[in-house]
């Protein structure tokens, strides 16, 4: 009468002994992937935090990295603790302090703009910006790699910290492209705007933490 | 090769061709489109993302194959998808471990190739009804036609946009790049002429067949 035609079914214990050995052979290949792969992807990584610090701090051999909390500033060992912020510390050959670098971002046109600045303590102002990852326009956004007037902002921009250690004397600004008058505003690229100011917010935003936190220590910092 | 060794199995030189020109990923099934339009800004991207993939194609196949008995159907997808990321995994760690910078570039299309239909299609429609060795010359052809495609688009994309070849440049100083050529727009229309100019020749040729 209504009897449902036999379906050829596989048993489940069947299916789950495929998944099962399926599964174990592809988590041992993944475990010797990643066993195999780690020491070169952390090299890597080391290789291009030391780069891009390099390039900020001219001079620079030696870069550890540090966190600065309320509490004070110590070498950073795992992750970075709620409240804190990283950065980097470079040293010279002879384990002089060179200079702080530390990572800015700001919403830029398309995605955010990543940039690390190299700070310099004895003038108290920022010597050097790279550009860590970015998605702008090329052509457009890309300036503020090749641009050489806008690079010159940074040859010495302002960031000294108010006397009661708690901001920035003078926030960092971003001004209409030629209207610069202080040490602490960028001239903006005429027709980079957003991408500029992604830059200048960022590092605003990032400096207005991290100074008032590491300036009373910057003495504690040996290589 | 191999390829004269084992007649018994069907394999011919067509195995290995249906994926480089008859069935070319890019230029006839338009398969794989995401990656394609996404990271061919460049020569060396699209090359590095061709090859990732073909990696992940050929691993994924071999393994799909060897194990096709094994396989109850009702399962089938949900191991092939595992066989798949799993290779992923690999690759994602692999290209972190030989350039960062490469890796950066890739961005999020390392990890989506897992969804790529190109690789899903070769192992159920190809690797799981054949023998190993005809899988891997199947999938390796598919691999080495996305590569091709994607080097296409990838170069076209680099000297119009940039100047440049693999990073050389071509033209001297007082190129001016025509920069939508990376931008995402730029994607399409070379895409789209090459897909033209594949049609056109298609078309001549089985014009040419019907004159015969």
């Amino acid at each position: 009468m209504n009897e449902p035609t036999p379906v050829h079914t596989t048993p489940s214990n069947k299916m789950i002994v495929t998944m099962g050995l399926v599964a174990s052979i592809c988590g041992v290949l993944i475990v010797a992937a990643y066993e195999s792969t780690q020491d070169a992807i952390a090299n890597n990584k080391r290789i291009m935090v030391e780069r891009a610090v390099f390039k900020v701090l001219p001079g620079a051999a030696k870069v550890s990295e540090y966190v600065a909390t309320p509490s004070g500033i110590q070498a950073l060992t795992g992750n970075v603790p709620d409240g804190g912020v990283k950065f980097y510390a470079a040293y010279d050959q002879a384990g002089v302090l060179k200079g702080i670098a530390a990572e800015a971002a700001g919403k830029g046109y398309a995605d955010m703009v990543r940039v690390l600045y190299g700070y310099d303590t004895q003038c108290q102002c920022i010597i050097g910006i790279g550009v860590v990852s970015m998605r702008e326009t090329p052509g457009i956004g890309d300036k503020i790699i090749t641009d050489k007037e806008f690079l010159k902002n940074f040859d010495a921009l302002d960031v000294r910290v108010n006397a009661e250690m708690s901001a920035l004397a003078n926030a960092v600004k971003v001004v209409k492209h030629g209207t610069k008058q202080n040490a602490w505003e960028i001239d903006a690229i005429a027709g980079a705007t957003v991408t500029t100011k992604a830059v200048g917010r960022g590092i605003n935003e990032s400096a207005q933490k991290l100074l008032p936190l590491l300036v009373p220590h910057v003495a504690e910092l040996k290589p | 090769m191999s390829l004269k060794k084992e007649p018994d199995e069907g394999i011919t030189f067509d195995t290995f061709m249906e994926g480089v020109w008859r069935q070319n990923p890019v230029f006839v099934m338009v398969l794989g489109m995401c990656p394609t339009l996404a990271v061919t800004v460049s020569a060396v991207n699209a090359v590095s993302m061709g090859v990732a993939t073909l990696f992940v194609l050929v691993s994924s196949c071999l393994l799909v194959s060897l194990i096709r008995n094994l396989v109850p159907k009702e399962v089938r997808i949900a191991t092939y998808i595992v066989i798949i990321a799993t290779f992923v995994t690999l690759v994602d760690y692999i290209i972190q471990a030989v350039s960062l910078s490469l890796y950066e570039a890739l961005g999020a299309f390392i990890q989506l190739i897992v969804v790529n239909c190109i690789i899903l299609g070769r192992a159920e429609a190809h690797a799981s009804k054949n023998p190993p060795l005809k899988a891997v010359i199947n999938a390796m052809g598919m691999g080495i036609g996305f590569t091709i495609g994607l080097l296409a688009l990838g170069a076209t994309r680099e000297i119009l946009g940039a100047g440049k070849l693999f990073g050389f440049s071509l033209f001297g100083e007082h190129f001016q790049p025509w920069v939508v050529m990376v931008l995402p727009p730029g994607g399409f229309f070379v895409l789209g002429g090459w897909l033209l100019l594949f049609s056109f020749m298609r078309s001549r040729s089985e014009k040419g067949a019907a004159h015969e």
